[in-house]
């Protein structure tokens, strides 16, 4: 039923985006491919979402803990925007340059924390980690606060070699220390700690000279009085930092690696497709956006074998589904709901486990979050006041006169966002349809019926295993 | 009254993510190095509950103490670790998750023990977790085990109306979840925990409805984690090993607020845990692990500690031989391992002892290979 370039682009928008209901992904088709990849790289040109209104939405804040609206705010800006890889780019970097709240206790840290994440997400990954340095939130979050010139923390030096940019096995236990140094004086103002009660002052970042080693260091076989600017130019410019975010965009954007721990021993996936990502990294001038557009107009990206390739995160499974049924398009009570369903399944917004963020993938699945998934997703598609699952009733409905289970089966995985599922799973749909009776609409009732019906094939599509992929 | 010999061995396990502070746990009050090493970091001696001459509990844990201590049954496990240690929290909890400190190890070491006691996979609850997302240590392909963030709730399609229309969906769900050949691993796998899900509602769902008890829990994570675990073992569903943990011990700075709070939530917790237990007369037959990733830093920054390694471990429970076990480390500069305390027990030597002596199970496979045991149980 769907023509291979619906396909195609509903495969695009899950990726670079949330994905997209069956309209928008039939006018951006028209539009062609890579047209729309350019107007997806090219998030600025879009207008901004209305971030004043949201914000007058954000009210309890100021009497409480902000946390949740905060959550919310990110979670209600992914579903509403009109720069959906912008906002696909700032979760994949929070889920890689970790900070939380658990640690912080300062939510509108977090907040800050994330916008300058949104501001970077595109652009040069060296500025992102100058950005990241200097952000209160990180300075809190690895302690490099606490690291002097007279007695290091080496938490910080030691997660940029690991964790931001160049993985383990990469550097020596030397570099972690050196890169230590070179930040000490990296600091906050005001110094006061974040559990003083009522605390209302912004966190900024202050360099301090005097706390600074100026000394001479050696790092990664390079000799000079670094600071941190020129730890994180040496960094940015290493083969292995450039294989290392080749195969996170590959991991986040085409296909499920193994876990990050394991990278050192296991070859990726598709090593061909790495090596093209990191060439365009090192080509560009450490361009993401460059690198981006290598990857959704490659092959690889687009072959029908890495389709359905990845484990829908909880976020991407939370936005998507508003997205299809058309809720909380605008800023409206309950969206902090939605961060706590999302958490139900395992991923806490701006709060991960530990700084090594959240194992995804398969792991994302287990018997917990499995029930939670189903149960969320399929709430909101049965619900047939929402706009989106109107549509797709009055859609179903125009079809012809008469419908046949398999037609109607066929149309609600169209009208899901072209949905491809097991032969098997779409037996079962049909055999489904077939007990519930004719599907006929005729009188009043039986249009009321037929919305019924098509309500629950929704939730039934919504639980299926297919459904838990993008 | 306490000989139901008939009652199968249960272990509950709380894994303290982020490194538990040992030093700050366990304390060498009366060494002066300690007090030389953590001018910021340490608990003062006048603060300290005395074990003995040269070691004493940290005071948040006086309720751990006087319940179980006094009563000799308590183990302290000093300085559990492995070779070679490993700072990274996620690797060095994958190490303690899987036992291999030399490859990634995918199979975790209770799942493999769940195999063991159920080898057939008859009881989907066999193991079951408490929390949002299923722990390494519990994950082995083929291994049922449930991970209930809440009790009451747990079970899918539930907001299908009408009994008939419900079960009608659940027969799809059912036939949508039959692993097909040639799918793939991540579909089967999700075939399996649909198929588990599906056994595993229906008898979860009595538990709290069976529940009754005079125990009050606090309202904090781990307290209610543990009184789901209570719920679960009261209701007698064959359930061997629980699994929660409790978060977040990564004191890198205002570590002595913070580590504070942790343990006044969580030692409460366990004595609540303990009382809710025998007074159903359930407790026995569990026994109670408690370890973490690794120790920390012998010198403070300041603030907080850093990684370090040389942890330490509890065992606790009515069968267990309460004391010390294995050697407290030096903190002398010339036995430190890069500012470290250096481990003195293989982590793997407390699983043995718990497989073979508690649970009656071979422990060779299950953590790979000899590992000298302990005489606590």
């Amino acid at each position: 039923m769907a023509s291979n370039d619906i396909q195609l682009m509903a495969h695009l928008m899950r990726r670079a985006g949330f994905g997209a209901p069956f309209e928008e992904l039939e006018a951006r088709a028209a539009k062609g491919y890579e047209a729309t990849v350019e107007e997806l790289l090219r998030a600025e040109e879009k207008p901004d979402w209305e971030e004043d209104v949201a914000r007058r939405h954000m009210i309890g804040g100021h009497l409480g803990n902000a946390m949740p609206e905060i959550q919310g705010f990110w979670m209600q800006r992914m579903i509403a925007t009109t720069r959906p890889l912008q906002e696909k780019m700032t979760l994949f970097w929070h889920t890689i340059l970790c900070s939380g709240d658990s640690k912080l206790d300062h939510p509108e840290t977090m907040d800050t924390h994330i916008d300058m994440v949104r501001e970077n997400a595109l652009g040069r990954y060296p500025d992102l980690l100058v950005a990241l340095s200097r952000d209160p939130a990180m300075i809190i979050y690895l302690d490099n606060r606490y690291s002097h010139k007279d007695s290091i923390n080496e938490n910080y030096g030691r997660e940029l070699l690991e964790l931001f940019s160049m993985g383990v096995g990469n550097y020596t236990e030397d570099d972690v220390k050196m890169a230590a140094r070179a930040f000490t004086g990296w600091t906050l103002a005001p110094a006061m700690n974040s559990f003083i009660p009522y605390q209302r002052h912004a966190f900024k970042f202050q360099y301090d000279p005097e706390d600074h080693d100026d000394g001479e260091k050696v790092f990664l076989g390079q000799r000079g009085r670094f600071n941190g600017d020129d730890i994180i130019n040496i960094i940015a410019r290493q083969p292995a930092t450039a294989r290392f975010i080749a195969r996170h965009l590959y991991d986040f954007f085409v296909a499920d690696e193994v876990q990050v721990p394991a990278w050192q021993t296991t070859p990726p996936r598709d090593p061909a497709a790495v090596n093209v990502l990191a060439d365009a990294y090192l080509q560009s001038d450490y361009d993401i956006r460059s690198v981006l557009r290598v990857l959704f107009n490659s092959d690889f990206f687009k072959d029908e074998s890495v389709w359905y390739a990845r484990v829908k995160s909880p976020v991407e499974v939370v936005v998507g589904t508003m997205r299809l049924v058309g809720d909380h398009l605008t800023p409206a009570p309950g969206i902090e709901s939605l961060v706590g369903a999302a958490g139900g399944m395992g991923q806490i917004l701006l709060n991960p486990p530990s700084v090594e963020g959240w194992h995804g993938g398969k792991e994302w699945i287990n018997s917990g979050a499995l029930v939670n998934r189903v149960n969320f997703v399929a709430n909101r598609v049965g619900d047939l006041s929402l706009p989106g699952v109107q549509r797709i009733v009055e859609r179903l409905g125009d079809i012809t006169e008469s419908i046949s289970p398999s037609d109607f089966v066929d149309g609600c995985l169209e009208l899901m966002g072209s949905i491809r599922v097991e032969e098997d799973t779409r037996l079962a749909l049909i055999a489904h349809v077939e007990r519930g009776g004719p599907l006929v609409r005729d009188t009043e009732e039986e249009r009321a019926s037929f919305a019924r019906k098509v309500g629950e094939l929704l939730q039934l599509i919504a639980s299926s295993r297919e459904y838990q992929f993008a | 009254m306490m000989t139901t010999s008939t009652k199968d061995p249960v272990l509950v396990v709380i894994q303290l993510s982020g490194a538990n502070d040992y030093m700050n746990t366990v304390i060498p009050y009366t060494d002066p190095l300690y007090y030389d090493f953590r001018p910021v970091v340490s608990i003062p001696q006048n603060e300290v509950v005395p074990i003995d001459g040269q070691l004493a509990f940290h005071p948040s844990l006086s309720p751990l103490k006087d319940k179980f201590w006094d009563t000799g049954k308590m183990a302290l496990i000093h300085g559990a670790g492995y070779p070679n240690p490993n700072r990274s929290h996620f690797r060095s909890m994958d190490i303690w998750h899987t036992c291999e400190p030399e490859i990634m190890g995918i199979e975790g070491w209770l799942g493999r023990a769940i195999r063991d006691l159920d080898p057939t996979a008859e009881n989907v609850l066999t193991g079951v977790n408490l929390g949002q997302s299923l722990p390494r240590a519990l994950a082995v392909p083929g291994v049922p085990v449930a991970s209930v963030a809440n009790l009451e709730q747990y079970g899918v399609l539930t907001g299908i109306e009408g009994d008939k229309e419900r079960n009608q969906a659940l027969d799809v769900f059912a036939r949508m979840y039959t692993p097909a050949v040639g799918s793939g691993i991540v579909m089967d796998y999700l075939a399996q925990t649909g198929q588990d899900i599906l056994k595993g509602a229906d008898i979860l769902k009595v538990a709290p409805a069976k529940y009754s008890s005079t125990v009050e829990y606090a309202e904090n994570s781990i307290a209610q984690a543990l009184k789901g675990i209570a719920q679960v073992h009261l209701a007698d569903l064959g359930t061997r090993v629980f699994y929660c943990s409790h978060a977040l011990y990564d004191t890198h700075a205002t570590q002595v607020v913070d580590h504070k709070k942790l343990w006044d939530d969580l030692a409460p917790a366990v004595c609540d845990f303990y009382d809710d237990l025998r007074e159903h007369d359930a407790s026995d037959n569990v026994v109670m692990l408690l370890f973490t990733e690794f120790g920390r830093r012998v010198r403070d920054n300041g603030s907080g500690t850093d990684h370090g390694s040389g942890g330490g471990s509890f065992v606790i429970g009515d069968p267990i031989k309460g004391g010390m076990y294995s050697e407290y480390p030096s903190l002398k500069p010339e036995d430190q391992l890069d500012g470290d305390l250096r481990f003195s027990y293989d982590f793997r030597g407390i699983y043995s002892t718990i497989l073979e002596r508690w649970l009656g199970l071979d422990a060779k496979p299950v953590v790979g290979g000899s590992f000298e045991q302990l005489d606590f149980i």
